[in-house]
């Protein structure tokens, strides 16, 4: 793992934290959307905060896919839940919010499982011939 | 009855999500380093490649539909219930289905980190 590739990590978190803020805001201008209005599902795309929002989801989703080139899935994808710890700490350090216990342990339950992750291998070893015992000492290995 | 509507939008948000991670993560395992092949071929390379894996396709047909899924279920349902029981399900679902359809290595490491991260954004929406 290069610092590049942490960059990209980051702008995963980054960018679906910014892209999604920005989509929900957008739709609560919209108010209901139903089965009986797909039209109005079509037009969202119209409104100024969810089009900011789906471009800002575009770029998460071009760090996501090259992230994806170069490790497992269930490696990068946690790193996504960082963008709630973001949010509330954001929110908690320049807007004063207050953050419920059950929130703090949240964050700390999401940032114990990514740093879990973060700290093993981000690819499955190259497809040899599969050999069972050598993937139990892999996984005795910290 | 919207309780019922939100909980069919949060399945089909889940069941979509996770189809389109999974195809999403082959393809681009089929298309290989990005940042390698930029550094290679350049980034028209990288494009081209990537635009001829037809399971890239396949994953963003079903992520867009877990988007739209996301859309109905955000006017329908409770904005608390919709978004993380869908999020945190989608973390347990797509290490199951990384560990059957993409042979990827889920030890007990990332077993647990999956269940601590699903269990964090529950507790973060209350």
């Amino acid at each position: 793992m290069t610092f590049r590739k942490y960059l990209v990590l980051a702008g995963i978190t980054v960018f679906s934290t910014a892209g999604d803020s920005l989509l929900a805001r957008g739709m609560k201008d919209l108010g209901g959307v139903s089965l009986h209005n797909v039209s109005g599902l079509l037009l969202a795309i119209l409104n100024p905060w969810v089009t900011a929002g789906i471009l800002l989801l575009l770029a998460y989703f071009a760090s996501y896919a090259s992230a994806l080139s170069w490790a497992d899935l269930t490696y990068v994808l946690p790193a996504t839940s960082l963008g709630y710890v973001l949010v509330a700490l954001v929110a908690h350090f320049s807007f004063h919010e207050a953050i419920s216990p059950a929130r703090w342990l949240g964050i700390v339950l999401i940032a114990t499982g990514v740093g879990f992750v973060a700290a093993g291998p981000s690819q499955t070893p190259a497809r040899q011939p599969k050999l069972p015992a050598d993937a139990v000492s892999q996984e005795a290995k910290p | 009855m919207s309780e019922a509507y939100a909980w069919i939008a949060i399945a089909l948000i889940t069941l979509a999500a996770t189809t389109g991670n999974v195809l999403l993560a082959y393809a681009m395992k089929r298309v290989g380093d990005v940042g390698e092949l930029w550094k290679s071929r350049g980034l028209l390379a990288v494009v081209a490649r990537v635009l001829t894996t037809p399971t890239f396709f396949l994953g963003v047909l079903a992520m867009a539909v877990a988007f739209y899924s996301l859309l109905f279920g955000l006017s329908w349902g409770n904005l608390s219930l919709v978004v993380p029981a869908s999020a945190s399900l989608t973390f347990v679902a797509n290490a199951l289905a990384a560990h059957i359809f993409l042979h990827e290595h889920v030890g007990r490491r990332r077993w647990i980190a999956a269940i601590l991260v699903a269990a964090g954004v529950l507790l973060m929406a209350a």
